[in-house]
């Protein structure tokens, strides 16, 4: 290990700050040196006979430690008690008053809504479209499929891993109908959200008397099960091949084509397919604001308070005469039903959906965004969001990182390396979510924010 | 039937009660009347079956053997009580009250159906949500039907909204009573010590219950509180018309404000009376002190052991 220090540091230094903090650094660049032997210095390859040669990649490894060593010195050398104390009791958000919390809130609605034409006048017809398709509604699904989680997992406390299992069915279902009784997306929508929520209810029987963990790994079953049949069952879903053909929606009616009837006919304008873009962006910015609201709603009314007593205390809400049963079932259906929604628009979004779409990595994100955001929190969570999958879309435009690492790099790759950082910095910076603190639902004379020290997460 | 004043009604009849944990029998063929609008405690020494009998009653335990029959109105006539032992249910109602089968109902319908509410040894608030919201959640039920099971609520119908406020002016009036309204916005978790108990116990009251149970209200708090706390007891029974049933230690506060006393020792019952008798009674005096080696059978004679 060239940069660890071999001898032991003298007497007077073991006990001062830095010598500590040189300790501990050449403790992580040794343990940094042990886990990458296995994966980073020796490296299989296939060379032309097709036989296996061992190749050795030391000097990574050196960098490496060395990048280790450097970091946790320089942690270890920021004084204790200043920067995590300080750190973790700033405030992310200025505080603001409600007339100012009000405006800001108009103030971003009506930037939502501006945002498609904002895109279309900035960069033109053919521009738009990646601002409005990509960063657009692929964050806004993410920003309702995390809002829809946020109901069992914030809310109720409940840890669930198979929650895209839920948003499968939103899909399949719309995929299904739409091409089997020739539905349309806007009697298909209701219907994935029923059809989820029936599944969630189904789930939720047999697994609500399990607690924590246990929970955790039954949902993460359920969400493998659902993607297992659909991959298997080819006469229903076509297993791999999945559905294409899907209906596109339409403006009430009127579909978003290039015919005499189609909606570019209708209102007199130039064909593009842009303006199906930018109807798909109102579809779901109303779908994930609806979400919103009904989360608001629901949190002060006798189930939201009984969700939030849940995740506080469970036993204590049975002596009050609470059903938990019911309630976890109604925060899981309910949660579902949200995912079902989303799973619709996406299926219709898409055209074509596959399992592929539905693996345990979505739900992985969906969670990681629930987790990030702070666990309960509608803004905490839709920031997030924005920062996560809009991150990830962004590293698809570093493409001018190749002209300094060279042809190969794929800054896109690097996404889940960006996105397991982020999740290190925040739990370190903020172990409870960028907004931790719990707005009360209801107050007498003055609304308090709750210190996340009080907040329980909830034990399933 | 009338009853005369003098006799009050049974509230509360448990019946050879018996819960065992495996070869542990924690509470052996126990039987008492808790009677209504009176202050029953239930004391004995640490490990006596004391909460063992409290959650079965609250129906934390399913009790291995025994009837706990909780009663609303004037007691079950004769073929009302066949008519509900002799069949699967768990409630009956019968012209002047309704009769409940406690070892029969889980948990959450003891507290909703039979009125009966409960505190815990550990305070168990909501620490998270404020003094207030505890108030509100512990009115769940009526206030989740007055908001149509989330539908009538989500719509925000005049009907809801005014079931909220009658539900926030009862949270205010037991807040003003335990002398907390001004900490109403408030993390629960934030109280002191003393004021989590009192919170607890208007927390259990917002339920509407027929009958308390509170499990050791006075340990942790001051000589000061503890007088407080039997002024509160003393007015819930009397104001509200809850009877009272309490596990507790603090035999100034058990001897001061009960009705009636109940001692319990290794699961069974030992004695059962006044505070008066119970404070005279050998066998109660030999379970808390205990007696000299030499002194034990004379105490046993004297026990009736």
């Amino acid at each position: 290990m060239p940069d660890a220090p071999q001898t032991p540091p003298p007497p007077g230094l073991e006990r001062s700050p830095a010598g500590r903090a040189l300790k501990d650094a050449a403790l992580a660049a040794l343990l940094t040196f042990g886990l990458s032997i296995p994966i980073i210095a020796l490296r299989t390859d296939q060379d032309f006979n097709n036989q296996l040669i061992l190749t050795t990649r030391w000097d990574l490894v050196a960098v490496l430690c060395a990048v280790v060593f450097v970091l946790r010195l320089a942690w270890g050398l920021i004084p204790a008690g200043t920067g995590a104390a300080t750190a973790r009791s700033a405030r992310l958000l200025p505080r603001f008053n409600d007339r100012q919390v009000e405006v800001l809130k108009w103030a971003g609605l009506a930037l939502l809504v501006a945002y498609p034409l904002l895109a279309l006048a900035l960069t033109g017809r053919s521009g738009s479209i990646k601002w409005i398709d990509n960063f657009g509604i692929q964050i806004l699904i993410y920003v309702m499929l995390a809002w829809g989680l946020n109901i069992v997992v914030g809310l109720a406390g409940l840890l669930d891993l198979g929650y895209v299992a839920f948003y499968a069915v939103g899909a399949y279902s719309t995929a299904l109908l739409a091409k089997t009784f020739g539905l349309s997306f806007w009697i298909c929508l209701p219907l994935a959200g029923i059809m989820a929520a029936f599944w969630g209810i189904l789930l939720g029987f047999p697994v609500l008397r399990l607690r924590g963990d246990y929970l955790a790994i039954v949902t993460l079953a359920f969400g493998e099960i659902i993607r297992l049949v659909l991959i298997n069952w080819v006469d229903f879903t076509g297993g791999y091949a999945g559905i294409s053909g899907i209906p596109r929606p339409t403006f009430f009616g009127i579909p978003f084509n290039a015919s005499p009837n189609g909606f570019a006919a209708v209102f007199g304008l130039e064909f593009t397919p842009i303006y199906r873009t930018i109807f798909l962006f109102y579809v779901i910015l109303a779908l994930a604001l609806l979400t919103n609201w009904a989360t608001i709603r629901l949190r002060r009314l006798p189930l939201g308070r009984a969700w939030e007593a849940l995740r506080e205390d469970e036993i204590a809400c049975r002596s009050l005469g609470i059903d938990t049963v019911k309630t976890k079932l109604a925060a899981f259906s309910i949660g579902a039903m949200f995912g079902g929604f989303a799973g619709a628009f996406f299926a219709t979004r898409q055209g074509f959906i596959s399992p592929e779409s539905f693996i345990f990595m979505e739900s992985a994100i969906i969670l990681s965004i629930v987790v990030l955001g702070g666990m309960g929190s509608q803004v905490g969570v839709a920031i997030a969001a924005v920062a996560m999958i809009g991150g990830t879309e962004l590293l698809r435009e570093l493409a001018w990182l190749k002209q300094v690492f060279g042809n190969e790099f794929d800054p896109a790759q690097y996404r889940m390396l960006v996105f397991g950082l982020a999740m290190v910095v925040i739990m370190i910076w903020r172990p409870r979510g960028l907004i931790a603190t719990r707005a009360p639902s209801i107050y007498l004379k003055e609304r308090k924010a709750i210190s996340s020290d009080l907040v329980k997460e909830g034990a399933g | 039937m009338a009853v005369p004043a003098s006799m009050p009604s049974p509230l509360l009849t448990i019946e050879h009660l018996s819960m065992r944990f495996g070869g542990l029998i924690a509470v052996n063929d126990l039987s008492f009347t808790a009677h209504r609008g009176q202050i029953t405690a239930l004391i004995g020494p640490n490990g006596a079956g004391k909460t063992t009998v409290f959650n079965c009653i609250t129906g934390f335990y399913k009790p291995t053997a025994g009837r706990i029959l909780l009663t609303h109105g004037s007691p079950p006539p004769a073929d009302s009580l066949r008519a509900l032992m002799g069949t699967g249910r768990r409630e009956i109602r019968y012209t002047g009250g309704s009769a409940y089968l406690l070892e029969r109902m889980p948990d959450h319908d003891i507290t909703a159906r039979a009125r009966v509410a409960r505190t815990f040894q550990n305070i168990r608030l909501f620490a998270g949500m404020t003094v207030l919201e505890n108030l509100l959640v512990a009115q769940h039920n009526t206030l989740m039907r007055a908001s149509g099971f989330s539908i009538r609520g989500l719509l925000g119908t005049a009907g809801y909204r005014a079931a909220e406020t009658r539900a926030v002016d009862k949270a205010r009036g037991w807040l003003e009573r335990i002398g907390l309204i001004d900490r109403a916005d408030d993390p629960a978790g934030d109280l002191p010590y003393g004021d989590q108990r009192r919170l607890e116990i208007a927390r259990a009251m917002c339920t509407n219950p027929v009958l308390l149970c509170l499990d050791e209200p006075a340990a942790g708090l001051n000589p000061r509180e503890s007088a407080e706390l039997g002024t509160l007891l003393r007015s819930i029974r009397t104001e509200d018309e809850t009877s009272i049933l309490l596990i507790e230690h603090d035999m100034s506060v058990v001897m001061e404000i009960s009705d009636h006393v109940i001692v319990l020792e290794y699961g069974v019952g030992i004695a059962d009376g006044t505070p008066e008798e119970i404070r005279n009674d050998p066998k109660v005096i030999a379970a808390y002190l205990g007696v000299e080696d030499d002194e034990v059978a004379e105490a046993e004679a004297e026990a009736g052991l």
